[in-house]
């Protein structure tokens, strides 16, 4: 098995240098079946640790489709599917705004099932996108900068305590490079139209000099370390699998209010191997059947009554609200309003 | 009598009638409601978008000559607070598209200031509607019209409609069902007059020719009106009939008895024997004549007045009080003794009281001309279970005649020998007793010779 899969990934490595694509692809795995009966093409934003026990598991339960997995950037798989119209069977993202901007734009496939039917409303638009994971956005805070004190529970107490203690806090507050991350600037965006403390705590960040990053990994690196005392708007489930490995830093979940993506799955108007992704697609959205790889991949499943335990907890809203901030000129004023507030130097 | 020949029911063709209305009127009201409700759930989807559209242009703004937008979340969010409807929009200014879809439809017009452009296209593989707004930016020297676009798709629309429809097809067809059953009540209630006239008409007894009175609806005023005026007529017709048949009676009997008189006092006056004879002979033909036109006016009043029977309340002992009477003078020419066993009281029957007499007259009448001289005859009136007048006569019998066929009519006993007699007063009395749902019984005499004969009438 291990030997198959680097060979599989010789030769993924080996397609990946043929095609001219004008989208970049991070990664490239190919799984084999023993007897091909036909593949299944995912275009994804997940990386391939993450999603490895899932398609592993897909594919001993549907033994004959070969798996063809290439992860890319998010604006990566939007070029693809929206620009270069690639044919891809499945497309799996964690940008909800861009998967539902396919959607509404006519290239997603409609397809309903029992399982995407048990969804709750949140957790699907048109029966085009299905969300199979629920990823709050948190703050992690480093254990060492905290020790005996509580770590602030809401913005307000957050932006209270910079005020407080600004010459602690300078230059060891990071969050989000909003106009690099995707992911940042989507919880970006609906922080501000959550709460109009958003902004007032972007004044008090860039007041206090804060760091930008491209990636939850390296905040919490960063955190850990104790170069950080924290980091805002960090993906919580990367933060939560992180947790067990590295040491020195909490997760904190505001109670004012806690946005959570979702992460979704589409089927694509070009996707040729329909059957078979539909087939994923339910695969997926019943994650929380299959506990043990909810575990395997870290990747929560979704799960109604988390919303009815903490209200704080907000799943993004799909719609065509969602297309509000990929508006070129909204996301140009919006921008410029965060680099106002963030970066002052 | 012929039935009337029946063509439909008016029931029926009441039913269907209101049936059919009812089933127009449903499908008025399912087509009505699904326009109306389609209209109101389209204007709700042109009140939303006409809302968004003008929130994108509410926020415009000039800013160093350009057109700057800032979209505000909630135009395009409230657009999907009622479905998953595709959302497409397009800001136009300076024959370039500002932000938005480049390949959405202008409006065919320019709309202008408060009044909204509506259109519908199809975009994208899907049916959208949209609306287009106007609004005037910049300052007064450089002021640029911007065209706001914004369009959805007709899912949600749709889906009302399709609820829209299922809601007025039940509604539709629940109100013909209700409509369709209030007609069968509705139909019955209609006709509920006529069957009342019906009843009370069917109701009337055989000699009731009074005009109709009960109520009438209107419509059938003229047919009740003729009813009455035929009846009217037929009354008329009766009693004339009547009339001829006591004056046809009176008119055969008085001659043939003068005709008698007058041929015994030539049969005394005469002294030879053959002469004396051929005068007996002849008085027994015209008795014989007398006794049959009596008996065939009898027997055609019988036949008439059987076919209407009255219901008379009578007493029946007064009614054989009153025959034994009449016939007691040819009873004594016989030296014939009647003896009359009759009960105390009054013995009420229900009948007509001159067909009673009739038969009563017939039989005694029987009784007396077979029976012997200086003999008995016993007029005997019982009431078992039936009411029974019995005759019973010392005469002849009916020797071995056969007892059924001696009722018909023109059959008499074989052993009549020189006795007149026409046959017809067994069938008269036979008949007068059936008419009134009895029999008439002929047994001999149990005491002697003779005959019994019964009149066995149900009691009253």
């Amino acid at each position: 098995m291990r030997f198959s899969r680097t060979a599989a990934q010789l030769i993924a490595a080996l397609l990946t240098i043929s095609p001219v694509v004008a989208y970049d692809i991070q990664e490239r795995m190919l799984y084999p079946a023993e007897v091909e009966t036909s593949v299944l093409r995912v275009i994804s934003t997940a990386d391939l640790d993450v999603f490895d026990p899932i398609l592993l598991a897909f594919q001993a339960e549907n033994p004959g489709v070969s798996i063809d997995y290439i992860v890319t950037e998010t604006a990566d798989l939007m070029q693809a599917l929206y620009t270069d119209g690639a044919s891809f069977d499945l497309a799996i993202s964690s940008a909800m705004d861009l998967q539902t901007k396919l959607a509404n734009d006519g290239f997603a496939r409609t397809y309903t099932s029992p399982v995407t039917e048990a969804l709750p409303d949140w957790a699907r638009w048109r029966n085009q996108i299905f969300a199979f994971t629920q990823e709050p956005a948190v703050v992690v805070v480093s254990d060492a900068f905290f020790a005996g004190e509580q770590p602030p529970q809401s913005r307000d107490e957050l932006i209270a305590l910079l005020r407080e203690s600004p010459e602690r806090f300078r230059g060891r507050i990071g969050t989000y490079d909003v106009r690099r991350s995707g992911f940042g600037y989507m919880m970006a965006t609906q922080d501000s139209r959550n709460s109009e403390a958003y902004w007032r705590l972007m004044e008090v960040m860039g007041w206090l000099d804060a760091q930008l990053y491209c990636c939850s990994g390296e905040m919490i690196r960063d955190v850990a370390s104790g170069r950080l005392a924290l980091a805002y708007n960090v993906l919580g489930s990367y933060a939560q699998s992180q947790l067990a490995t590295t040491d020195g830093f909490r997760i904190v979940e505001l109670d004012d209010y806690v946005n959570v993506m979702l992460r979704t799955v589409l089927i694509p108007q070009t996707a040729q191997n329909i059957s078979d992704a539909q087939s994923m697609v339910d695969f997926l959205t019943n994650l929380a059947a299959r506990p043990d790889l909810v575990a395997a991949s870290e990747l929560p499943a979704i799960a109604p009554e988390t919303f009815q335990a903490n209200t704080a907890l907000r799943p993004i809203r799909f719609g065509p609200g969602l297309l509000v901030f990929l508006d070129q000129l909204k996301r140009e004023a919006f921008l410029r309003n965060w680099e106002d507030s963030l970066v002052q130097n | 009598m012929r039935a009337p020949r029946a063509v439909g029911s008016i029931r029926q063709r009441l039913f269907y009638q209101l049936a059919g209305v009812a089933a127009i009127l449903s499908l008025a009201f399912f087509l009505i409601v699904r326009v109306v409700a389609e209209q109101a759930a389209e204007s709700t989807q042109d009140d939303i978008l006409s809302a968004s559209a003008t929130a994108i242009a509410d926020s415009l703004r000039s800013e160093d000559g350009g057109v700057m937008l800032d979209l505000p979340y909630s135009a395009l969010s409230m657009l999907g607070t009622l479905s998953e409807d595709r959302v497409f929009y397009r800001v136009y200014t300076n024959d370039a598209t500002l932000t938005g879809y480049d390949d959405l439809p202008l409006p065919n017009r320019t709309p202008r200031r408060g009044e909204p452009v509506f259109a519908t296209f199809d975009f994208r593989g899907d049916e959208v509607r949209a609306v287009s707004v106007v609004r005037a930016v910049g300052s007064a020297n450089a002021l640029r019209n911007v065209i706001v676009t914004v369009a959805q798709t007709r899912l949600g629309l749709e889906s009302t409609s399709r609820t829209i429809t299922a809601t007025a097809t039940a509604v539709g067809a629940g109100f013909f069902l209700v409509a369709t059953g209030l007609s069968l009540w509705a139909a019955s209630a209609a006709l509920a007059p006529i069957e009342r006239l019906t009843s009370a008409v069917a109701r009337r007894g055989p000699y009731d020719l009074r005009p109709v009175t009960a109520e009438t609806p209107t419509e059938l005023v003229p047919l009740v009106d003729a009813l009455n005026s035929f009846m009217a007529r037929l009354r008329a017709s009766l009693s004339r009939t009547e009339d001829f048949i006591a004056e046809a009676a009176h008119r055969v009997r008085t001659p043939l008895a003068t005709v008698r008189a007058q041929a015994e006092v030539t049969h005394r006056k005469l002294n030879k024997p053959e002469h004396r004879l051929a005068i007996r002979e002849m008085i027994r033909a015209i008795d014989e004549s007398s006794r049959s036109a009596g008996q065939m006016l009898d027997h055609a009043m019988v036949k008439f007045r059987t076919d209407t029977l009255a219901g008379d309340d009578l007493d029946m002992r007064a009614l054989i009080a009153e025959v034994c009477d009449r016939l007691g003078a040819t009873a004594d020419l016989k030296d014939i003794d009647i003896r009359r066993e009759l009960p105390d009281m009054p013995v009420p029957v229900s009948g007509d009281g001159i067909l009673l007499q009739a038969a009563l007259q017939n039989l005694l009448d029987n009784a007396i001309k077979y029976s012997p001289d200086d003999t008995e005859i016993v007029v005997r009136l019982e009431q078992g279970e039936e009411l029974r007048v019995s005759i019973t006569d010392a005469g002849r019998g009916f020797g071995d005649a056969d007892l059924t066929r001696i009722k018909t009519r023109y059959t008499r006993g074989t052993n009549v020998g020189n006795i007149v007699g026409s046959g017809l007063g067994l069938t008269i009395a036979e008949e007068v007793a059936r008419a009134h749902g009895g029999q008439l019984e002929i047994k001999s005499n149990q005491n002697g010779a003779g005959a019994c004969v019964s009149l066995v009438l149900p009691r009253s």
